[in-house]
């Protein structure tokens, strides 16, 4: 393993591609789906290897669904789920799951919040009994809520305040779109996070928090009819909302290619990272979000791709380079970035890369590369099989994005399909300047505050 | 796109023991092996997923970096798969990727770890592209160069780093004549230094058989993983057996800054703890548990976090290096109240040294450790790993079924003991790195 860059790996860490990892269709585990009276979507993945399961449960909600102006909801009430309930006291919840030996942990995305525990097979019904109960009987008040908000401005600064790239990605977000709710950071801008109150808690779980607008998914030693019993059991009894997300405001056409640049007198090692606004996964071509996850490690998946090829071997430019397709609802991101060689500027080095994106567009990709990618993309469907957890992650994405049990399965038939000609075809559509928002990050010079491209 | 987890910390068991419920040991079955050429392996069959999952782990690593060389443990980890035998860099990587095959190498404190997880069907070769890396890496001028720049590129980043300082500085306070003082990934002289004979040379160092422990889960009968060792190790030599020594750790008691413009200090505090063959470690690492490595469950993260907001993360954990047992901790608050949060974990530190747990907090650590030991079995690439590590701490294979009952036996005045004897809230030694104020 090559020594990977830490603030590269930082502002890109916590991406999570969607369904990018697809496999051979021969060797799937058994799945089943079904959905409840009440609405709850529920998919059962088998793995009997060990005596353990996986509960997730996800709803298709997430920092794109907050109220303008209120940035940070979202993930900020996912913190609240672990307070206490009608039931429960604050701290139960989880100390129950420790109790059972199990562990517990929570995530907010753009386009769902997930809950999920890990424990032993026959403590299930206890986590839906668990689940089911902060579903719909949290109790929220100022005292729960005021020492939160200090926990969430806390990791702020762990994340983003004390990380000159994660600034920069911030700011780079939010410019790439226009117009759609991806543009602010799931955790929030500071000045939002600090006003935001109970009420607002209260509103976002009343208006979200049902079986109607949620997706359970077992993975692990488990039978369908079995968890079909439970779900009944437990979830069954919870009234539904009746009430879907919003539709999202859209961005408008894409007519001028964008800059940022973000100097940090921490920086140590300045770079440059290009995003495009490109199409999602979606019902009517899925085979188009299949060849994007396919340029993706054409141009950045490892020392074969082409920017690696060309930029770090070839030029010697760069030594480290890499893509990223990044994709819930529409829109997706597709990611460029390479960081400089000593001594190299951020403005050749950002040439080198349009040069490579250029050859790709105007010839092609190595039809051996493309054939290669898609082998490897397959096997990791196969290595994903030894991780019920990766498993049940790939449905409830999935799922929780608009997609189908069937279209998670149809994904590598999708891969299969594609070819060099598609591969290049995206790259020609999608990738286009005025689609796109330069960054770059720099040191900023104690001196002096201008920079031109000074590369630190 | 982005996500963000609720809670960001450390393993909260690293070694967990089943009781009660369906444990592993029946599941479990460890093949203790020793192949036609000498090799000494550890093997778990499971056929029902056609991948295989391999860990090797080479004992020494880092710290046996020459002092005008250190980081080339990591460079060698690093070049591992830059080309090996008549394979450049390009051609290996898509030899490689022909098969579909999966290796990372990566260099600690005390060893260089090696996993690779393979499709069964493609076993036979891909198994020899790994033995090619590991006893023929080419170290051509075009990668070294590259992976030089990229540690020197990581060096450059930590350094403004508060993590990074925190915990170089603190180590290398504990450990000012021992080579857990100094940094495993170089500074930008000695990274600068090293050159090919130097790499060649640590190659031979690291690397050997003597020093190697070996772990194989998967899609692969002995047969087949006994040919497997014997190609891995064919091209490695002997070695000597590393030395058993240990180093004295003196982190000096009480507080350093380092100044850094950070609105958030991040602090690591500690001071000595118990080696891993300790009769006492089994309730050291319940009360652990208790303290701070019980993520929620843990007496900080109810004090620090969830009650006073000062933190977002914070934990503790059992640290017993090869040469070396450790007991540290970390938190990161807002600069205006780390004095807030260091006085709250000093006072948790104290108030578990005098009185012990209490009953429940017993009780629960025990449910939770014993009960959560099946989730560290329920992957090829984990048994793989638990395997390496059985053997490195010469636990046996019936460790399995012998830990819950160890977990279950700590009685309140084994706890109580043990806490008088750990935790030394004087003794604490504290960097803090930012601008903290009231410390």
């Amino acid at each position: 393993m090559r020594p990977t860059l830490t603030a590269a790996r930082a502002a890109f860490a916590g991406l999570l591609a969607a369904a990018i990892a697809a496999p051979a269709a021969r060797a799937e585990p058994p799945v089943t789906a079904f959905t409840l009276e009440n609405g709850m979507e529920v998919v059962v993945i088998e793995d009997h290897r060990a005596p353990t399961v996986t509960q997730m449960v996800w709803y298709p909600v997430g920092a794109a669904d907050e109220p303008w102006g209120k940035s940070g909801i979202a993930h900020f009430f996912e913190h609240l789920m672990f307070k206490g309930t009608d039931d429960l006291e604050p701290g139960e919840f989880s100390r129950t799951v420790a109790e059972n030996g199990g562990q517990d942990n929570a995530f907010t995305s753009y386009d769902y919040t997930g809950y999920f525990q890990r424990v032993a097979a026959d403590r299930l019904g206890l986590m839906m009994e668990l689940e089911a109960e902060r579903m719909q009987d949290l109790i929220l008040n100022d005292e729960v809520v005021d020492t939160e908000r200090e926990v969430i401005l806390e990791e702020r600064n762990q994340r983003y305040e004390n990380d000159p790239g994660a600034l920069l990605a911030e700011q780079m977000r939010a410019v790439l779109h226009l117009n759609h709710p991806y543009r602010v950071p799931v955790i929030g801008w500071r000045h939002e996070i600090e006003a935001l109150t109970t009420q607002d808690a209260v509103e976002f779980y009343e208006r979200y928090y049902a079986p109607d607008n949620a997706i359970l998914i077992v993975a692990g030693d488990v039978t369908p009819d079995e968890v079909r019993r439970l779900a009944e059991e437990h979830y069954g009894p919870l009234e539904p909302s009746g009430r879907p997300p919003d539709a999202r405001p859209e961005n408008p056409p894409q007519r001028a290619a964008r800059r940022v640049e973000y100097a940090d007198p921490a920086v140590r090692q300045p770079y440059v990272v290009r995003d495009y606004v490109v199409p999602s996964w979606s019902a009517e071509d899925p085979g188009e979000a299949a060849a994007l996850s396919v340029l993706d490690n054409v141009l950045g998946g490892g020392l074969t791709s082409m920017l690696a090829e060309e930029l770090q071997i070839g030029q010697g430019v760069a030594i480290s380079t890499g893509a990223d397709y990044s994709a819930g609802r529409e829109p997706g991101t597709f990611r460029l970035y390479a960081v400089p060689a000593p001594g190299v500027e951020l403005d050749q080095l950002e040439e080198a890369m349009d040069a490579v994106l250029a050859r790709l567009k105007e010839e092609g990709p190595d039809p051996e590369l493309v054939e290669r990618i898609k082998q490897n993309i397959l096997a990791a469907r196969i290595f994903q099989q030894d991780d019920q957890g990766q498993l049940a992650g790939m449905y409830g994405r999935g799922l929780a994005t608009g997609q189908t049990v069937e279209d998670v399965q149809a994904w590598p038939g999708h891969v299969e399909d594609v070819t060099p000609e598609d591969v290049q075809a995206v790259a020609r559509e999608w990738l286009r300047p005025e689609r796109s928002v330069t960054g770059w990050l720099l040191r900023e010079e104690a001196e002096t505050a201008e920079t031109d491209s000074e590369a630190g | 796109m982005m996500t963000i987890m609720r809670f960001f910390g450390p393993a909260a068991a690293a070694f967990t023991v089943a009781v009660g419920l369906a444990g592993p040991a029946a599941a479990i079955d460890i093949q203790e092996l020793e192949s036609p050429g000498g090799i000494d392996y550890w093997l778990v069959e499971e056929h029902s997923i056609p991948i295989v999952a391999l860990e090797v782990e080479f004992g020494g690593g880092a710290r046996l970096d020459p002092e005008d060389r250190l980081g080339i443990a990591e460079m060698v980890a690093g070049l591992l798969d830059e080309g090996a035998g008549e394979l450049d860099a390009l051609a290996f990587a898509k030899a490689r990727d022909d098969l579909s095959a999966r290796y990372s190498f990566s260099a600690g404190r005390d060893g260089i770890d090696v996993s690779a997880r393979m499709l069964s069907e493609k076993l036979e070769p891909s198994v020899a592209l790994l033995a090619s890396a590991l006893a023929e890496p080419r170290f051509d001028e075009e990668p070294v160069g590259r992976v030089r720049k990229q540690l020197l590129s990581n060096i450059a980043e930590r350094s403004t780093d508060p993590n990074a300082i925190a915990g170089e500085t603190w180590f290398g306070r504990a450990f000012p004549d021992h080579p857990y003082g100094r940094p495993a990934s170089g500074t930008a002289e000695t990274v600068a230094a090293i050159d090919v004979p130097d790499l060649e040379a640590a190659h031979d160092r690291l690397l050997t058989r003597s020093n190697a422990t070996v772990g194989i889960v998967g899609d692969v009968t002995p047969a087949e993983a006994d040919a497997m060792v014997d190609t891995l190790f064919a091209g490695l030599p002997e070695g000597e057996p590393l030395a058993e020594e240990t180093a004295e750790g003196t982190p000096p008691p009480g507080v350093e800054v380092i100044e850094l413009a950070k609105p958030q200090s991040v602090a690591i505090f500690g001071h000595k703890g118990l080696a891993r063959e300790d009769d006492d470690f089994i309730p050291a690492y319940v009360l652990n548990y208790i303290l701070g490595g019980g993520g929620f469950e843990s007496r900080l993260m109810e004090e620090v976090r969830e009650k006073r907001g000062l933190a977002y993360s914070v934990s503790t954990s059992m640290l017993p290096l090869d040469q070396a047992a450790l007991y540290i901790g970390s938190v990161s608050t807002a600069n205006a109240r780390m004095g807030e949060s260091l006085d709250v974990i000093r006072g948790e530190w104290k108030r578990l040294a005098e009185e012990g747990p209490t009953a429940e907090e017993l009780e629960a650590a025990k449910k939770y450790l014993t009960g959560a030991f099946p989730l560290r079995f329920d992957s090829n690439a984990k048994i793989a790993g638990y395997l390496v590590f059985l053997q490195k701490e010469e636990l046996g294979a019936g460790y399995i079924d012998t830990r819950n009952d160890m977990i279950e036996a700590v009685t309140l005045e084994d706890a109580r003991r043990v806490a008088r004897r750990l935790y030394a809230p004087d003794a604490l030694s504290i960097v803090v790195v930012g601008q903290p104020e009231g410390v």
